[in-house]
Formats: structure tokens, sequence, C-alpha cells
């Protein structure tokens, strides 16, 4: 996976999030706008009440975001296999283990650290990484 | 139809522990040898339901649980809404020798979790003798944390939600939806700053890399068994932890998380009914 295919996935978020109403309403107390990046490449989701609003792929210079996820493309890959492989199961395990950096203003992730989880996994419940866990 | 009760029976009683009366609730199931648990920080008894319900166990072990004080239904000690709860070593210890005693077990396996997989090394290095066997799961001499603790006792977080969140992780993708979310479902409801408190013996109390010298597997054996999943207590915190201990047995689990006991009954089964067929064997 590259950094593009890897945003590419992102891209899909509102098509992922928006429909599942439980994981929605969950969010309901969300509006924010924070960082993931794939790679290299920034990509800003913008939520709205628990609804993922927009995703921007290298967006204009000079973006207000409240905290970010950043990880490399091969640990985005893993992470949405559908049976990923210990150390990368869980965007904590990712953390943990120094594949992933969580920065910024952690208080919007934390209050709603469930609905986030839910967000980067949702690529995982549809599909997106593949089964072939590799 | 007629109503089928479980086996599992609970009771209360109330303990001194630390000096001070504690109302505890224990639960129990099964005839033979005991086996006392202990549940992880921040959970309660119901994480051995399915070890207590598991026929191939009680028909050979008394299975026993408690609640530690604050955790499930039992009660934090009296005034305690005006301090801070921390479990210590010195606590934990104690409170686990003292029911041993006051339920008059006769030199009974100790199987704990996490924090009690952790303070079986303790009791195995200075309480060893009296008991038949140890089991530690996702045990180690110590860790490194790996999130900041003071997220889960503030008034602006919700420290049940959090704390859930945070846990859901050391869950094996492979658990079945309704283990894992059960086991969730203690981090969703334990008290404000219960589990905080727990972390505290876990990480400010609890490096017992200055005793594990003193255990002595010839005379009480131990079992360590590690979720392959946990990246809380790691399979390499586990492995380096046995590596200390000349006889420690050590077991990495695969498929399995921090709550093998509760996530996955039916594959931790597989790993610990034969640790417990070796112990009535010997």
């Amino acid at each position: 996976m590259t950094d593009e295919e890897v945003a590419a996935v992102l891209e899909r978020l509102p098509a992922l999030v928006n429909g599942d109403g439980s994981l929605v309403r969950r969010g309901r107390y969300l509006t924010t706008r924070f960082l993931i990046g794939a790679g290299a490449l920034p990509v800003l989701v913008e939520v709205r009440e628990g609804a993922i609003a927009d995703v921007a792929v290298s967006p204009p210079p000079m973006q207000s975001w409240r905290f970010a996820i950043r990880a490399g493309a091969d640990a985005w890959r893993r992470f949405w296999q559908a049976e990923p492989e210990p150390g990368y199961h869980d965007l904590l395990a990712m953390t943990r283990f120094g594949t992933a950096r969580i920065e910024g203003d952690l208080h919007p992730l934390m209050a709603n650290l469930r609905y986030v989880k839910e967000v980067l996994e949702a690529p995982r419940r549809a599909g997106a990484g593949g089964g072939d866990g590799a | 139809m007629a109503l089928e009760f479980e086996p599992i029976a609970g009771r209360y009683a109330t303990l001194e522990l630390d000096g001070r009366l504690c109302r505890l609730y224990f639960e129990e199931a099964g005839r033979g040898i005991p086996l006392l648990c202990l549940h992880t920080a921040g959970a309660d008894t119901r994480q051995y339901r399915h070890l207590m319900l598991d026929a191939a166990v009680t028909e050979h072990y008394r299975v026993i649980a408690f609640d530690m004080p604050w955790h499930g239904k039992s009660f934090p000690p009296p005034g305690y809404q005006d301090e801070e709860y921390r479990l210590t070593t010195q606590a934990y210890t104690g409170a686990i020798l003292a029911v041993a005693e006051a339920l008059e077990l006769d030199r009974p396996v100790l199987l704990g979790c996490s924090i009690g997989g952790r303070i079986v090394l303790d009791i195995a290095a200075r309480h060893g003798g009296r008991f038949r066997a140890l089991i530690g799961l996702q045990a180690a001499d110590h860790q490194t944390p790996w999130y900041d603790a003071e997220w889960l006792h503030r008034p602006d977080v919700h420290g049940g939600e959090v704390s859930a969140a945070l846990v859901s992780g050391l869950i094996a993708p492979q658990a079945p939806e309704i283990h894992r979310w059960e086991t969730l479902w203690a981090y969703l409801q334990s008290g404000p700053g219960v589990f905080r408190g727990d972390l505290h013996f876990y990480r400010e109390d609890s490096d017992f890399r200055d005793r594990t010298h003193l255990i002595d597997t010839a005379r009480c054996p131990l079992y360590l068994l590690t979720g392959a999943y946990d990246y809380s207590c790691t399979p390499e915190d586990t492995i380096r932890t046995a590596e200390a201990i000349p006889g420690a047995r050590v077991e990495i689990m695969p498929a399995l998380g921090h709550f093998p006991m509760s996530e996955n009954p039916e594959r931790f089964r597989r790993h610990i009914l034969p640790v417990l067929d070796e112990i009535r064997g010997a």
C-alpha cells in the first residue's frame, strides 16, 4: 500500500461511517477536525456531531486540527487486515510499539476514544485491508 | 419451564483488611482443590464465570473468586469518600493472604490475571510455601506504561467509557463479540478512579525484578500464560520474567489477549486445563 492508497481508503470514511447509525450516535457530541498521517500525506478529517463531514487529502497550507494520528502506509495496511497481527490490531497497540504517533490536544480523542478508534477501524470492517494477513 | 440456576454461589462476608473492616463479595463453584482467582485491574469476579461453569474444572477444583475492595459488589472501606484509592503491594498481598486464611483454604492454587498475575510473583517470592501452585495470566515482573493514567479519572472524560476504550484493544481480534463486550462491561461499570487506583500498584509499587530470584519453583510450581495480542503485558515481558525464574513454566497463547478467561473461554480452556491437570497430578 502506498501513501496515496492509504489516503484513498480514508476518503471513503464518510461512506463507511455516516451510514452506521450507532457509530454516528456515539460521536454525536464530537465536532472537531483531526489529522491522519498517511505516511507523508496529511489527511484532514472533519467530524460534525459524529458524522464525517469532509476528508481532505493534502489540504491547503496552515489548516488547524485538534489532534493528529500518524502512521506509515505499511502500518495502516496491517491495521486494516481482516485479522490483524498482534501489535497492529489496535490504535494504541501501534502507539505503544512506536508504529503510530498521537499528537496535539488529546482531550477530544480521549473523551471519544471508542468513537475515534471505530472510525479508524471502519475500513477494516469494510474489508479495505484484505484478509491475507500478510 | 423451571428456571435453571447456574452452579455458582455468591455470598458476602466482612473481613479486616489493612486495619479496616471491608464487606467483600465472594463467588465459588465446584469441589476439590481450592483454586483462588484474582480479577484484573478495575474489574471483578465475573471474569471467572466461565471457569466456574466448566465441569472439567469444577469436578476437581473448588473455584473461588472475590471482588477486591472498591470492585464489583464489594464496598470500598468506610471513609472512602474522602480518600484517593491507591492499591499497594502490601495491601494486595495482605488481602489475598487474609482471604485464603479466613476461608481456611488448605494450600490453595492461586490464579491471577494482569495485576493479579503481577501479585502472584510477590506471593511466589515471599509466601510460596502457603500455596500448592501459582498461575499468572498476563504476568510480568514490571511493565512500561503505555498511556497516561490521568485520563482515567477526571470530570471532563467519562471514566468508564475511556477505561473500556483503552483496554478494548487488549482483547484479541478473534474474541467472540459476546465475550468481548461482557469483558468490557466491567470497565464501563467500574467505580470512579478504581481502575486508576489499581494501576498505582501496577505502575508505581510493583517492580518485582528485585524479588523474582527468591522464587523457588521446586517448593511451589509457577505457570505463566500470556496471550499473544496483549500489548500491556507483552509476551516478551512474560518470557523475560520467566527466564529469571528457574523452573518457571511459560506459554504464549495465540489468538488471546489480556483477558483470556473472559474474552475467549473456549480457547483459554485449551491452555488452562492441562495446567490444572498437571497440578492435580503432582
